[in-house]
């Protein structure tokens, strides 16, 4: 195992502790750290949101641009104040999710193959993200200001891209133009826009996009931070005097960090720093990697064209074109480059049930590496060698808990690729062919490796969702747990409750009737 | 509905997030340079000089009437030589390049030189032609520095070129 992914797999494991620590408070559909994307997308529209404001108001103008984003701190404290303090602190909180959004999905080695797109789109926002942070401290034209500019016209300088050195900008107080602050407010626009723009090509690949968090996670992030504001209103540093050094200042270190560490290196360090981190990141997907699954295969003759599977696919790797053998219909095809291999689409197809009585199950989208036909294979032959007075079934998805230990006598564990893979109908089949109980483990809310696999599931058994489980199947008899890698305990204890209920006939309900396919009805 | 122990520790968690985005939004404090510093900007753009060479009637006579410029001065612009000494002691000794694909352009430099604050004697020298020996621009002056604060070398022609601000 190489250097990269022992640490890679080191970190994913520190992470995905901390994201299921943080399952108890907030749940899985509540827990930032499942939702950082979409979190950081919210405080971006906080961003905007407060900065329309302070554009409407702002003077552009070296004196009368400090003057008025004072004004708003200080008189109108209530209103303007707290929307400059909201984008401030918005600002240094997005940096902080965006950082912590990449690391996670660098832990979980989601930068190749069909994230190849997203990641690689990912890496310019990190720079526009910055340079829009930068920039804004510069409107306010304190000290701070004063120090970033400088500093940053002077690393800028180091690369030969200007004729003349850009600090001479800053040598001395007459140096700066009223219009400064007029340019500078179209850049602090511009790259925000492009930035929205890199984001919405970041997502382009995905389908169900998470735009936003649930809106207990909006409002808490909204009150943390107005109370943040109000307890410590974001002010200016004293104004800008290019006569002078400035002093001791209060520093914003989530996004100019760069400049401390400017002056404790030098430009060339710095700039090769980032220069060498961004190649890194682009060159991550060119690291050996697992090799890509074999992907989604659609059958014509078993295609209805019923658009399901386009509505489940996490990645938006189906599109649906004309039937080519029967007019008027449409048919299901795969884009390689983007399927994840998870096999949702083959759970959501109605062709999936293995209650059709042909030998050989085929459906209209399929999995090679683990087929339909095989999965319905595989139940009914350990169906039959199931024996005690409480026979379950476990379907569990390969990624989560490890399954493999709950197999005995009378429990059959059968590994899927994504518990979305599961028809929901050999729920049903698995009880009226010889099983009294069925485990569905998947990962936890929100932390399945292809997004929806976990939300699908719920849904499709909770009849919310196409294909759905019939309602005649006993509630009670089918378990649906949610325990990821490394917490077979909640999966043992998941198995322990539903044998439970099985004991009591009262709980467990009547069992459903026998179906033996190959007698070709129901018996 | 959420139990009473997990809104307690969102409360907690959501705290902690604003506290620690609160916290390193302002400090710790930064400074740039020490109490007792004060800083020398040296910032000179500066075209260097050229040697044109008067034509004679004779080249003047065989080029066409709207091309008849009576001086032949070539693209390429001179390096410049600068030094700066300060107490007597030379901190910087460079030969500035013109920059451009033909050498015709400017040549620049922007250096910064934190120095102790209080009385020095800075003296800066300039040759922007090096066909010619020596400096033909001198500037030597006795400074006072306070504290923090920012002076500026700059060069132009207009103002008797070497200046201290």
């Amino acid at each position: 195992m190489s250097f990269h992914t022992t640490l890679r797999k080191g970190a994913s494991s520190v992470f995905l502790r901390i994201e299921e620590a943080l399952d108890g408070p907030f749940g899985g559909a509540d827990n930032p750290l499942r939702h950082l994307g979409a979190l950081g997308l919210y405080l971006l529209w906080i961003i905007v949101g407060s900065g329309l404001y302070l554009y409407t108001v702002l003077d552009t103008g070296i004196d009368a641009v400090y003057n008025s984003i004072g004004y708003l701190s200080v008189e109108q404290w209530y209103l303007g104040g707290v929307l400059r303090s909201l984008h401030r602190y918005a600002s240094d909180g997005f940096m902080l999710v965006m950082t912590l959004h990449l690391i996670r999905e660098w832990c979980y080695g989601r930068y190749y193959g069909f994230r190849l797109y997203s990641w690689i789109t990912g890496v310019p926002l990190l720079w526009l993200a910055y340079i829009s942070g930068i920039g804004g401290y510069w409107i306010v034209w304190d000290q701070l200001a004063q120090l970033s500019a400088t500093a940053t016209a002077e690393l800028l300088d180091w690369l030969p891209i200007f004729s003349e050195p850009s600090a001479r900008n800053f040598l001395t107080p007459d140096s700066i133009s009223d219009r400064f602050f007029t340019m500078l407010v179209f850049i602090h626009i511009g790259v925000p826009l492009l930035l929205i723009l890199g984001l919405w090509a970041h997502v382009h690949r995905i389908s169900h996009v998470d735009y936003l968090p649930t809106r207990r996670v909006m409002l808490a992030t909204l009150l943390a931070l107005i109370v943040l504001s109000l307890l410590q209103p974001a002010l200016s540093n004293p104004p800008a005097n290019l006569a002078v050094i400035p002093g001791d200042l209060d520093f914003d270190w989530f996004i100019l960090f760069i400049h401390p560490l400017t002056d404790l290196t030098s430009p060339a360090i710095v700039w090769l720093l980032l220069f060498a981190l961004t190649a890194l990141l682009v060159a991550l997907p060119l690291l050996p990697h697992p090799p890509p699954e074999p992907v989604a295969v659609v059958d014509a003759a078993n295609c209805t064209g019923c658009d399901r599977c386009l509505a489940d696919c996490p990645y938006a790797a189906i599109s649906m074109q004309p039937h080519p053998l029967r007019p008027g219909f449409k048919l299901a095809v795969v884009d390689s480059d983007l399927c994840a291999a998870c096999g949702i689409c083959a759970g959501s197809c109605p062709s999936s049930t293995p209650f059709r009585r042909r030998e050989t199950l085929v459906t209209g989208i399929d999995m090679p590496q683990q087929p339909v036909h095989a999965l319905r294979e595989q139940l009914e032959q350990t169906l039959t060698g199931l024996s005690g007075p409480r026979r379950v079934v476990v379907f569990a998805c390969a990624r989560g808990a490890d399954a493999s230990g709950l197999a005995a006598a009378d429990t059959v564990v059968m590994p899927l690729l994504c518990a979305g893979m599961l028809p929901p109908s050999f729920v049903e089949y698995a009880l009226r062919g010889g099983a009294d109980g069925v485990l569905l483990n998947t990962c936890r809310p929100g932390g399945c490796d292809f997004r929806l696999g976990d939300r699908w599931t719920r849904e499709r058994l909770a009849g919310e969702r196409e294909p759905h489980l019939r309602r005649t199947v006993p509630a009670a008899r089918l378990q649906l747990s949610a325990a990821a890698a490394g917490d077979e305990s909640t999966l043992s204890a998941a198995l322990d409750d539903l044998r439970t209920r099985l004991d009591n006939e009262a709980l467990a309900g009547e069992p459903l009737p026998p179906y033996l396919r190959r007698a070709s009805n129901h018996a | 509905m959420l139990k009473p122990a997990a809104i307690i520790g969102q409360v907690i968690l959501y705290g902690a997030f604003a506290a620690f985005i609160g916290y390193f939004a302002t400090s710790p404090k930064y400074h740039q340079v020490a109490d007792d510093v004060a800083l020398i900007k040296l910032s000179i753009s500066h075209l260097g000089e050229r040697e044109c060479r008067k034509r004679t009637a004779e080249e003047l006579a065989k080029m066409p009437p709207n091309m008849r410029a009576p001086l032949d001065c070539p693209r390429e612009r001179s390096d410049i030589r600068l030094e700066v000494d300060l107490d007597g002691q030379p901190i910087l000794q460079t030969v500035m390049h013109p920059t451009g694909l033909y050498k015709d352009g400017v040549s620049t430099i922007y250096k910064r030189f934190e120095v102790k604050a209080g009385s020095h004697r800075l003296a800066v020298r300039m040759n922007d032609n090096l066909v010619k020996p020596g400096f033909n621009f001198v500037k030597e002056e006795q400074i006072s520095l306070k504290p923090h604060q920012v002076m500026v070398i700059d060069f132009n022609p207009d103002r008797g070129g070497l200046f201290f601000r």
